[in-house]
């Protein structure tokens, strides 16, 4: 193999390069992004950047000098447009062509939109920016969408000292993903802030004052940041022949195609351990999914290695920090296993048929949260790790 | 080799620790602290890897 494309240059795209180079990899790795900017970090970017305690330099992934040692064929701020599978050769949208042995999609997501103008969206560094711009004392913000990227985004808006409306359509927000009761508490940790909640309510469009709610309600706003969720970048592989349904479809080796792989938040594939095909967007999983792409492309068939990590994720909401280990969609259970929800001091563990799925920290020293982490790994029975009689929480 | 640490972006993932437990640790709060700055060559690739999984670009591996 003497030239491998990479699609996609941020956290896992970058991942994936470097770990061609620290694989031993000497050919030719073209490195494709739409982005003008050399790779950085998103997670900031609703933290540090948006309270405007960290300037745009923070955020860069490498240094140059890492970047050069990389040597790459970096072709930045163009998207690639189409791909062919047969001449494997991806176009790109400035009209030149890529031609490679080796393929990997790191394409990422991006934010799904609500109709009407002027609504801000949170994903890239000049998302940021132009939001922070707009964010101070008295503003009124509203956020479409309580997860945990509108939580964050509010939570920051409040320490600014603006006027934070956050509107769910769920009746307990994160209720899907990480159960009634801790997504109770987690909404909770706003309103004791300050911030305006409402519940079961569905926003239909950006106003030129705010938003509409399906009933014909108006809400006015000064900004409104929509963070509804993300689509998947993968209408560049429209007639491609590869299988697209909510992400690129990959095996467990994240192949999707001879010599094809993808990683980070626009790969669905086969985790092994959980015994499902799943589709993750956290930063962790960006990185280690770039690195068992490469790991993967460059093997031998005998030698490839599933990748079949317990996902992580994290998020930092005022002072409080959230740390989430496994799969928590779809769990039957939630119990405390250990602290206490009130105090917001605790794990909780989630049981997805017979096993321990996942686990949900809010401020426990990192040891009492590894065993947790670790019983995930292994896919400890639930009955053999939680102790009896710890109350569930909900279903 | 030398490892450097930004403490102040670290977000207390603990991967570092999972991927080289002789050269991190975590305090109380969960931010990465170093066991030791010079870095043996059997443990550089534990390192790189740890470099590779931190999410917050927090660890460099520099020097010759
Ligand atoms: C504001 C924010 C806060 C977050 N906070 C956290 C957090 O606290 N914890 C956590 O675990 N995760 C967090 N995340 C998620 C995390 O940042 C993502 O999981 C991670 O960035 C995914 O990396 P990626 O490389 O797969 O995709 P992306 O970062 O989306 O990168 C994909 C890149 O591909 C480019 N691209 C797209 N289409 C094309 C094309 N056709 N041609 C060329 N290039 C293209 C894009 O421009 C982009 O630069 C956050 C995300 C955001 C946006
Ligand atoms: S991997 Fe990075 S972010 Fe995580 S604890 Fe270590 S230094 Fe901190």
């Amino acid at each position: 193999m003497r030239r491998i494309a990479v699609v996609g240059a941020s956290a896992a795209g970058l991942s994936a390069a470097e770990t061609l180079r620290r694989e031993g990899y000497d050919g030719t790795i073209t490195l494709v992004g739409e982005e003008p900017e050399p790779p950085y970090d998103r997670p900031p970017l609703s933290k540090q950047v948006l309270a405007a305690e960290w300037e745009r330099d923070r955020l860069a992934l490498r240094t140059s000098a890492d970047l050069a040692a990389l040597d790459l064929d970096l072709r930045l701020g163009v998207e690639a447009t189409g791909l062919e599978l047969v001449s494997r050769t991806v176009e790109l949208g400035d009209g030149s062509e890529v031609p490679y042995d080796g393929l990997i999609i790191a394409t990422g997501v991006r934010p799904r939109r609500l109709p009407g103008e002027g609504a801000h969206v949170l994903r890239t560094l000049d998302d940021a920016l132009m939001l922070r711009e707009r964010l101070s004392a008295g503003r009124r913000l509203v956020v479409v969408g309580a997860g945990f990227l509108g939580a964050e985004a509010a939570a920051v808006a409040r320490r600014l000292g603006a006027e934070v409306t956050v509107l769910e359509p769920a009746a307990v927000p994160l209720a899907h993903a990480v159960g009634t009761e801790v997504g109770r508490m987690l909404a909770q940790v706003h309103v004791d802030r300050g911030v305006g909640l409402r519940c079961g309510v569905t926003v239909t469009e950006v106003t030129e004052d705010g938003v509409r709610l399906s009933g014909g309600e108006e809400i006015e706003a000064d900004e409104v940041l929509v963070a509804i969720g993300s689509l998947p970048n993968t209408e560049w592989l429209e007639g491609s022949g590869l299988t697209v349904g909510d992400g690129l479809v990959c095996d467990q080796y994240c192949e999707a195609a001879k010599n094809v792989y993808a990683a980070g938040d626009v790969a669905r594939w086969y985790n092994p351990l959980f015994s499902t095909s799943m589709r993750i967007e956290h930063r962790t999983n960006a990185a280690e999914q770039g690195m068992a792409a490469a790991r993967n492309l460059l093997g031998a068939e005998g030698a490839r290695k599933p990748f079949a990590p317990v996902p992580y994720f994290w998020s930092d909401q005022y002072d409080m920090k959230i740390q989430a280990y496994g799969f928590l969609r779809g769990h039957d259970e939630v119990a405390v296993v250990e602290g206490d929800l009130a105090q917001r001091r605790f794990v909780a563990g989630y049981r997805t048929g017979d096993r321990v799925s996942g686990a949900l920290a809010v401020g426990m020293p990192p040891k009492a949260i590894r065993r947790w982490r670790q019983a995930i790994a292994t896919g400890a029975a639930w009955h053999a790790t939680v102790p009896t009689g710890v109350p569930a929480a909900d279903v | 080799m030398k490892v450097e640490l930004e403490a102040d972006k670290c977000v207390a993932s603990g991967q570092c620790v999972v991927a080289a437990m002789d050269v991190f640790d975590q305090d109380d709060d969960g931010i990465a602290i170093l066991l030791t700055e010079q870095v043996g060559d059997d443990q550089i690739d534990d390192v790189k890897e740890a470099v590779a999984v931190c999410p917050a670009a927090a660890i460099r591996l520099v020097g010759a």
